[in-house]
């Protein structure tokens, strides 16, 4: 049979296939076989392509038009003018059309949402073999800085492009390096942060596994920069996967000259060790990580002395995370100019966030730093599934904060997290809905840092299992009001007299929560109610007697047999025997089971 | 010295660069609270308590781990610091039993002072305490984790200072606690009974095993004849308990305290440490002349240095001297030589001691050897801090007491015997007397300055008639090893030994600072009281071992000469490799 | 390696990388193998392509690995790469899934209903590359 010269792609997400898209896509079939064109053109449905606020998307390859917003009568013209005429329906068309844009967005194109600089080789080349990364610039800027440039110059290309650090506080990455270089010391070294450890984020295990060239390139770039001749990859042992691939990496440079002694018949000798970590968040935090690579338990210690002078083994130690370094080899090559045009004034190049949550769409999304939260969540994400109301998005993990939906359209940048109260953090992203208690959210965060506690400073060991044991009493219903002083004392003493990070953070998710969600706290300590009807010990389940028809599922699937009803009659629960596992509100197919 | 200009709550001064905040705040007599720091350790800044705000910051540093900078601006006080500073206690009080009234620092613990500084009433917050069981396996400390406030300075201390790493922080999150690696039992563990971490710890969580109710019990039993000594150490400390500066010398009023409690006869180490040197110079002597040992010579007097070497070193084991320390030479002697001369047989006799050490408790059983006597040569060990408060719970006015003397034959000291005590005592002592066994001149400067001070390995030489002697001391067991490995690489290398003579201490300062004496020992304190041994030393009638006639005496009527048959039985001992742990 | 060498090389692997893009006579099944993708099932992918091209006797295809694409909601995904066809990404690509994309795909140039997802981003070396 002859092959089809077209291809119509229908966006067959839920969201779309809502606005009709599956009518399209029959009206499309249909036009195809009236206009003769059947046998040319392929129309396929196709998974979500997460622009959902312009949906119903069709797309046509291979001229790669972009039509939003179609509707079923749309078809005929589509097939008419484009696949019989070859002529693009220029009204339909997303960027072209001017009544389709938005204001408030800037000019870009939905694609360059999302811009993939971090990411650019991960799922393109293959890892375990050098010479596709090779094909794609690879070490290119490694050859630039060993053969054109000086090291004042990549210092001063760093810090044209203005990249900060992406594990944390983000700290401006051309500082950080002339410290190092500035130190006269004979032993240096580089380290790179592998620990990542918020839940929810997988950033650095993705570049890891899916291009783990740029960081050994990047880091042989920092030892020519600084004058170290070592460095070490920290990585938990929980990541298999990308320690393979960096062994592979390193074994596969090495063959290449491009790591170990004499790179590329320089002379400069640069090689790398991985350290492996125990699972301890903590060690993410860089002088904890610097303990647990000597080989002591990875508790953090003062700064300063800060590492860029003393860190690993005493000696000047330029430390970053993946993220920081699968920036560097594109700098290099591109030129920092290039690269601080990307992002906003304060905050160059783009952020790769992990999307979790109530999300339709989550995954691994890298945009330009300034991106909004709403095109993130709605326009790339996809929204919240299951027609539920989107409620907050924590950034920043454990050390972060909520952002609600107030705060939308607020751009994602160093400056604009830390005036909501929250941080960039490492990019974790976790969406949630009306249905997640903010309360119990605050609590799942604390819990998660209390526990990771290296256990040396008072306020945060004590602090933070107190402030944790608080919450619970108040999604126990057991609070009291006296409560939100104590919050607010603990809180204040955990982040001001804390050693490291992790302790200084530890509050910010309560404090945040409180201050934007102060109603659902008193509802839980004043009204004893759980007001997203989370909180097992607050809430009850109860049957509406006009939908109930009696069909007894519930009752058949409740553990307590608390449910009593003849067939085809009115079923009530008895709250002294639910123990609310929420069973029969999930297997109720008439949605007569409730929350209160 | 390089300087900073600072400020300091508005005021401006200047300091030395690169000092901490905290030092810098002492200068001008401000003082910031502090729990977990200790001036003898590395700022380790974990209790957050004396977080200190900087201008134009609106982070809090913690001020004893923060080096002043030029320009830097601190505010020490504010309402601000008052309410963090006293959430971070009050946090800390309520995982902490407020059992006071039966804790061993009571009144003496710096928790307690800190809740009274801060005016604390009441807990605001919920109480959690943990539920683990003591410690109580060496003969000489109990860790008891529930009082534990995790300040981290006994496992500094062990690890830092005493290159023991027998405590280690285990667990995390609030169930971090101290304890040796794995939750062994700390005598199971590399732990030397040093008893520093109980010396360091802030509250009641490691203290000393409390043995006077067996020393009492003794003292009640009519058909005991009770002997006790009293280490060299004991007498610049014990006074502090009762007001007295450190270094103040107190020899007289503990004999006479002893007499009041009911005891029998009261002997002193000193003597002991005068016959220590005869027999471990004459070794020496006999290693440098005949060949008949190993050089360099170790001493091993100090019972911790001994369980660390049998540890961590134990391929020196024939470099150590053989002979018992002091306290156990003395009790030897006291069970054979003083019961013959008041004819009573050895297990009538009990022996006690007073020490400034923890391990001592451990050493009086560590192998066969302790019970030369046919019984064991000493029964009971108390601290100085026992005794202290055995004093007191007996009534006694401690300060108004006469000086006594002690009871004869064993009970008289040379100058050398009491500088045992301090770091480079031993080594000065045993160079007085091994130069009159090789010359049989007496040394024409007894104050060999060498060996002297605070440096934590000290070295020199000494011309004995033409032969230079190598010596070096050290003391802090984390120094020790620097020394012992300069030893083992010459040994490997096949090169001549760097020194002939090493003189090692267990605890910083020597005995004077050991874990079993009064709390709040600096390096000031060290200071003050060896300065209070080597102004004994120069007050003494004799100042060298072989010089003293009750030495002499017993060498007569008993022993015959140094490494004699008898000297073998009684004064000497011998070492064996210990695992590090076991399991 | 010394730089000629390398540049030599790289230039190499440029052109064979671009040319899967155009007009390479080399079919190409590229699984995304990173922990997302080899949690969801990617291995059997992997081992359902081989099988499936064993069976049909297909030896111009080469199946390669690459990391995470970011459509971790859609794991196992797979890029097919193919003369005379879009470079198409399938996301739930289970080993039913792997079967028929060779047979409709591969063999007969058809797309695979309901399993197609779009390339999550532009691409920034290739545009760098042209400016």
């Amino acid at each position: 049979m002859a092959a089809f010269t077209n291809f119509i792609l229908v966006c067959g997400g839920t969201a779309c296939e809502s606005s009709k898209s599956d009518k399209i896509y029959k009206n499309l079939m249909h036009e195809c076989e009236s206009q003769g064109v059947r046998d040319k053109v392929q129309v396929v449905k196709t998974g979500c392509f997460g622009f959902c606020e312009q949906g119903p998307i069709v797309k046509v390859l291979p001229e790669e038009s972009f039509y939003v917003q179609v509707t079923p009568e749309d078809a005929k013209e589509i097939v008419s003018e484009h696949l019989v005429k070859g002529r693009e329906v220029t009204r339909l068309l997303y960027d072209k059309a001017e009544s389709k844009k938005r204001a408030q967005i800037d000019e870009m194109d939905f694609y360059q949402k999302q811009v993939r600089v971090v990411l650019r080789n991960c799922g393109v080349i293959n890892p375990e073999d050098i010479n596709e990364y090779l094909g794609r610039d690879g070490y290119v800027a490694l050859e630039k800085a060993l053969f054109e440039m000086k090291p004042d110059d990549i210092i001063e290309e760093l810090k044209t492009a203005g990249l900060r650090g992406r594990g944390g506080a983000g700290f401006p990455t051309w500082m950080k390096w002339n410290f190092t270089k500035k130190v006269e010391d004979d032993q240096k070294y580089i380290v790179c942060n592998a620990d990542e450890g918020d839940p929810g984020a997988y950033m650095d295990r993705s570049t890891l596994e899916g291009d783990p060239h740029s960081i050994l390139e990047a880091m042989t770039i920092a030892g020519y920069t600084v004058g170290a001749n070592f460095g070490y990859i920290y990585i938990r042992a929980e990541y298999p996967l990308a320690i393979n691939r960096l062994k592979i990496a390193m074994n596969q440079a090495r063959e290449y000259g491009l790591l170990g002694d004499n790179i590329l018949d320089t002379g400069f000798n640069f090689d790398i060790e991985i350290r492996l970590g125990a699972g301890a968040f903590v060690c993410g935090e860089e002088t904890a990580l610097l303990r647990s690579i000597e080989g002591e338990r990875g508790m953090p210690t003062p700064r300063p002395p800060f590492p860029a002078t003393k860190g690993v083994f005493g000696q000047p130690t330029v430390i970053n995370n993946v993220e920081t370094w699968a920036n560097i080899p594109i700098i290099l090559m591109k030129g920092g100019e290039w690269f601080s045009k990307i992002g906003t004034e304060d905050s160059k190049g783009t952020k790769v966030f992990a999307l979790t949550g109530k999300i339709r769409n989550s995954g691994l999304v890298e945009v330009p730093m300034g991106t909004t939260l709403r095109e993130i969540v709605f326009d790339i994400g996809g929204g919240i599934p299951n027609g539920k109301e989107f409620k907050a998005v924590q950034t920043g993990g454990p050390s972060g904060g909520v952002i609600t939906k107030d705060y939308l359209d607020t751009p994602i940048d160093y400056v604009h997290l830390q005036e909501l109260g929250s941080i960039m953090g490492s990019g974790g992203m976790i969406v949630m809905d009306e249905d997640d208690c903010m309360v119990d959210v605050s609590k799942f965060y604390l819990g998660f840092t209390v526990d990771e506690s290296c256990g040396k400073c008072a306020p945060c060991r004590v602090g933070g299992r107190t402030l944790y044991n608080i919450l619970e009493r108040i999604t126990e219903g057991e609070g009291e009001m006296e409560d939100l002083d104590r919050i607010k004392s603990i809180a204040q003493a955990t982040q001001k007299a804390s050693l490291c990070g992790l302790g200084q953070t530890a509050p910010n998710p309560i404090i945040s929560t409180i201050t934007y969600f102060e109603d659902e706290y008193k509802a839980h300590i004043k009204d004893k109610r759980c007001p997203a009807g989370h909180c097992k010990k607050l809430i009850t389940y109860h049957i509406l007697p006009d939908k109930c028809i009696g069909c007894g599922l519930c009752a058949r699937r409740c553990p307590t047999n608390a449910i009593s009803g003849e067939i085809r009659q009115l079923h009530t629960i008895d709250q002294e025997l639910c123990i609310k596992c929420g069973e029969c509100y999930n297997v109720c197919k008439f949605d007569a089971v409730y929350v209160r | 010295m390089k300087t900073v200009n600072i400020k300091i709550n508005g005021e401006p001064v200047e300091v030395e660069a690169g000092i901490s905040i905290l030092a810098a705040a002492k200068e001008m007599n401000i003082n910031i609270p502090t729990l977990c720091y200790h001036s003898d350790l590395p700022a380790w800044a974990a209790c957050g308590i004396c977080v200190v705000k900087l201008e134009n910051s609106p982070k809090m540093m913690r001020a004893c781990a923060t080096p002043v900078s030029e320009g830097m601006g601190i505010i020490t006080h504010d309402p601000e610091l008052h309410q963090i500073r006293k959430t971070v206690i009050e946090l800390i009080l309520s995982t902490h039993p407020n059992d006071c009234l039966m804790c061993g620092r009571n009144q003496n613990c710096e928790l307690q002072s800190l809740a009274a500084n801060y005016g604390i009433r009441e807990q605001p917050y919920e109480v959690r305490l943990r539920d683990l069981p003591k410690d109580d396996s060496t003969p000489s400390i109990i860790l008891n984790p529930e009082k534990c406030v995790n300040c981290g300075r006994c496992a500094n201390v062990c690890q830092v200072l005493q290159d023991v790493w027998a405590l280690e922080f285990v667990g995390r999150g609030e169930n971090t606690r101290i304890a040796p690696a794995a939750d062994a039992a700390l005598a199971d563990s590399p732990c030397i009974k040093c008893g520093q971490c109980s010396a360091h710890c802030p509250v009641g969580a490691i203290y000393e095993k409390d043995e006077t109710g067996k020393l009492l019990e003794a003292i009640r039993d009519e058909n005991k004849h009770v002997a006790v000594q009293i280490a060299p150490a004991v007498r610049v400390a014990l006074g502090e308990a009762f007001g007295y500066e450190p270094g103040d010398i107190s020899t007289g009023k503990i004999y006479a305290a002893l007499r009041r409690l009911g005891v029998d006869a009261v002997f002193d180490t000193n003597f002991a440490a005068d016959l220590t040197i005869m027999e471990e110079a004459t070794e020496f002597v006999q290693r440098l002349t005949e060949g008949s040992g190993e050089i360099p010579q170790l001493t091993s007097c100090c019972p911790a240095w001994t369980d660390y070497m049998e540890k961590y070193f134990s391929d020196m084991i024939p470099n150590f001297s053989t002979a018992k320390s002091p306290m156990m030479m003395q009790g030897a002697v006291t069970k054979t030589y003083y019961a013959e001369k008041i004819k009573r047989s050895p297990e009538e006799i009990y022996s006690a001691a007073i020490m400034p050490c923890t391990a001592k408790k451990y050493e009086i059983t560590r192998c066969e050897k302790m019970y030369s006597s046919g019984e064991q040569d000493v029964d009971v060990v108390l601290t100085t801090r026992e005794l202290a408060r055995l004093i007191r719970s007996a009534g006694i006015d401690f300060n108004t007491l006469s000086d006594e003397a002690a009871d004869s034959p064993i009970g008289k000291y040379s100058g050398a015997g009491t500088i045992f005590g301090n770091t480079g005592g031993v080594m000065e002592a045993a160079l007085r007397t091994a130069y009159n066994f090789v010359t049989g001149k007496e040394l024409p400067e007894l104050n060999i300055e060498a060996v002297r001070g605070m440096d934590g390995v000290r070295s020199g030489e000494v011309d004995i008639e033409g032969k230079k002697i190598r010596v070096a001391v050290a003391h802090g067991m984390a120094n020790v090893g620097t020394v012992l490995r300069e030893v083992q690489k010459a040994k490997a290398e096949g090169k001549e030994p760097p020194y002939h003579f090493i003189e090692v201490m267990a605890c910083r300062g020597g005995c004077i600072a050991g874990g079993g004496q009064p709390y709040g020992t600096t390096d000031e304190v060290r200071a003050k009281r060896i300065a209070g041994l080597y102004k004994d030393d120069a007050a003494a009638e004799v100042r060298a071992s072989h010089l003293n006639p009750e030495i002499q005496q017993i060498y007569k009527e008993f022993l015959g000469e140094p490494l004699s048959k008898k000297s073998h039985d009684l004064l000497h001992t011998k070492y064996t490799s210990r695992p590090l742990y076991q399991i | 390696m010394n730089l000629e060498e390398l540049r030599k090389l790289r230039e190499e692997q440029k052109q064979s990388l671009s040319r899967r893009n155009t007009d390479n006579k080399d079919i190409q099944i590229i699984v995304g193998m990173g922990t997302c993708g080899i949690a969801a099932g990617a291995k059997d992918t992997l081992e359902a392509f081989i099988q499936e091209l064993e069976e049909q006797e297909l030896s111009t295809v080469r199946v390669t690995q690459t990391g995470c694409m970011g459509l971790c909601y859609v794991e196992p995904t797979v890029e097919i790469v193919m003369p005379d066809m879009p470079d198409v990404i399938y996301g739930k690509v289970d080993p039913d899934v792997a079967r028929k994309i060779i047979r409709k795909h591969i063999m007969n140039k058809t797309m695979v209903n309901d399993h197609v997802f779009d390339r999550p981003a532009a691409d920034i070396v290739e545009e760098g590359g042209n400016q």
